[in-house]
């Protein structure tokens, strides 16, 4: 009896493990946020004494357009105009998430609606193959295959946005596929035989039905293939040219604001404004970042609503 | 329970072998070399060779780019700061405690695609180019072809010294495209028609072609006796008087063993053959004869 009764009054070994599992768990998961947080306090502490320390203003930095932090300007301020690399970020950005849209849907259409099966067994490991291709090949194909040929297309060196978009498009479009792939699959069956049985076609049912009910999880892998665009280095670096201009149109060189960073970072020293800026270029990333999360999440709530 | 035992016996194990990972054999020594890609190669080809040379030392060497190397050097977190600049030139940097050690010289050449018509340019020319004031290479005899200006990235150390000795006082070069690496910068002057740019020596290879200048061809020869003038040292700073395995690498790679075979190998200038000596505010002086047979 006394035996029993000690028994059942301590924890048993699986209540002891299992509590084991959740401090663990627990750590792991204090570990993340606590790198998270020191990232951001980092970059944004970094960012924002290029304003605080280094006296440079917030406005003449998004707005200006003349990027030399090494030299001082008419004004007796550095030159730190980054409006020429924001604007050639967005540029890209944009321009490679629209031409990508419509083949990642029309790819994902055919895989979920069309021909599931060679969807499954070609389309699927290709793309997912495509995913796993390091940026440096891309970018290394874009140099020697996409340069020259927009350099003999439209003249010029090849070097410029329209090389980079074509380069990201590549990119970005198995993410965007395989995520739209997983929307349209998530589109209950019954949506599908209810519109059938109404009499509609098959085009009918994917336009009006599948579609509109998805839309949503579409915009969602957009925004999630244009936040990689935006944040891509390496193989936009390779085929923009970096020359930090304002864009004046999609065949000369442009800059984006990974390219920059990337190339300039090794060359500063920490606490001087020529570093303290490649930071605030940073912070934008990582606010464009943030924002490109919340976008997603506020276009899965509003999905969820209706 | 039994499962559990055995836990507690690995878990012990894994630890004990964790803790003992993290403290340095008995007499093992190693130093942190930081900084400049260029003088990576030459660094790391040394501190491999010293190693197997001297049992139990090590030379870790990083990248980083010549900025780092000196930001580092001065905060005093690396051993040895690599760097194609002098710490002076470098803003921000407190050179007065740091202690340069001139390890080897980089000529750098300008170099254009094959097919633009002309080999040889004058200094002033070369300047125009690069400031935007010529702009097609028919100005220059050459072919009727546009000129692209290609540049490395601004703080890089083959920009600095190019800049430096190319274009004329006060003036910058105009913004254009900028590239990171020198094989990046040889790849594209190779492919892309009328592209100008400038690499280290031992990056000129057949896709591109090296320009003369005022009839001075970029080779060693010419840059030992300062006729072709756009070179620069490549420096290794200790944060005060190197002392220890430090010093004793330094001796090493400063030694006319290393100095005559390695680093003319790996296609830099011993900096102990050059008959001229530079400092860091660009006067250039001839070395006097007696004092070079010292150092030899």
């Amino acid at each position: 009896m006394e035996d029993i009764q000690k028994k059942l009054a301590e924890h048993s070994g699986k209540a002891r493990l299992e509590k084991i599992g959740k401090a663990i768990s627990f750590l792991c998961i204090a570990f993340i946020v606590f790198v998270v947080l020191s990232i951001l306090y980092f970059v944004a502490s970094k960012g924002i004494s290029t304003f605080t320390k280094d006296g440079v203003s917030l406005w003449g930095f998004l707005t200006g357009t003349v990027w030399n932090p090494g030299s001082i300007g008419e004004n007796g301020k550095p030159l730190t105009g980054a409006l020429p690399m924001i604007a050639g970020s967005f540029i890209v950005t944009v321009l490679s998430a629209a031409v990508a849209t419509p083949f990642a849907i029309g790819a994902a259409i055919f895989m979920t609606e069309i021909s599931p099966t060679v969807g499954k067994k070609i389309l699927q490991p290709v793309i997912e193959l495509l995913v796993g291709i390091p940026s440096v090949v891309y970018g290394f194909i874009g140099l020697s295959v996409i340069v020259p040929f927009m350099r003999n297309t439209f003249g010029g060196s090849g070097f410029g946005i329209i090389s980079a978009a074509v380069v990201l498009f590549v990119m970005i479009l198995p993410t965007v596929t395989s995520m739209a792939v997983d929307t349209l699959k998530a589109v209950p069956r019954h949506y599908r035989e209810a519109s059938l049985a109404l009499g509609a076609t098959r085009w009918q049912t994917i336009y009006k039905v599948v579609l509109r009910s998805a839309t949503p999880g579409l915009l969602t892998a957009v925004v999630f293939g244009m936040a990689r665009a935006f944040g891509e280095a390496l193989a936009v670096q390779m085929v923009i040219g970096n020359a930090a201009l304002m864009p004046t149109n999609l065949i000369t060189p442009a800059s984006t604001l990974t390219s920059i960073l990337t190339m300039n970072m090794g060359n500063t020293v920490m606490g001087t404004l020529e570093n303290d800026v490649l930071w605030s270029l940073a912070l934008i990333l990582l606010v464009m970042a943030l924002f490109f999360n919340i976008l997603t999440r506020w276009i899965g709530k509003k999905g969820a609503m209706n | 329970m039994k499962f559990k035992k055995y836990n507690k016996i690995i878990m012990t194990v894994m630890i004990g072998l964790f803790l003992t990972a993290c403290k340095p054999l008995e007499g093992e020594e190693s130093i942190t070399a930081v900084g400049s890609s260029a003088l990576q190669p030459l660094v790391e080809a040394a501190g491999e060779q010293y190693g197997s040379e001297n049992f139990g030392k090590f030379v870790n060497v990083q990248g980083g780019g010549s900025g780092t190397g000196l930001g580092q050097i001065a905060a005093d977190a690396v051993d040895i700061g690599n760097s194609d600049i002098f710490a002076e030139e470098k803003n921000g940097i407190d050179a007065s405690k740091l202690v340069d050690h001139r390890v080897a010289v980089v000529g750098i050449t300008p170099i254009v695609t094959p097919g633009v018509g002309i080999s040889d340019i004058s200094l002033e020319n070369l300047g125009k180019i690069f400031t935007g004031e010529i702009t097609n290479w028919k100005e220059l005899g050459g072919k009727d072809l546009a000129i692209t200006v290609l540049n490395r990235s601004s703080g890089s150390g083959t920009r600095a010294t190019f800049d430096r000795w190319v274009l004329p006082e006060g003036t910058k070069s105009i913004i254009t495209q900028e590239q990171e690496s020198s094989g990046t910068v040889r790849q594209i002057v190779g492919s892309t028609p009328g592209t100008i740019s400038y690499v280290a020596f031992s990056y000129v290879d057949d896709t591109v072609k090296a320009l003369s200048i005022d009839g001075v061809k970029p080779t060693d020869e010419n840059v030992k006796k300062n006729k072709w003038v756009i070179w620069s040292y490549e420096h290794m700073y200790t944060n005060g008087e190197p002392e220890g395995l430090t010093k004793d690498f330094l001796d090493y790679i400063l030694s006319d063993d290393i100095q005559g075979s390695l680093i003319e190998a790996l296609g830099y200038i011993p900096t102990n053959r050059m008959q001229f000596e530079r400092d860091s505010k660009g006067n250039t002086i001839e070395v006097p004869k007696e004092v070079k047979k010292d150092s030899e």
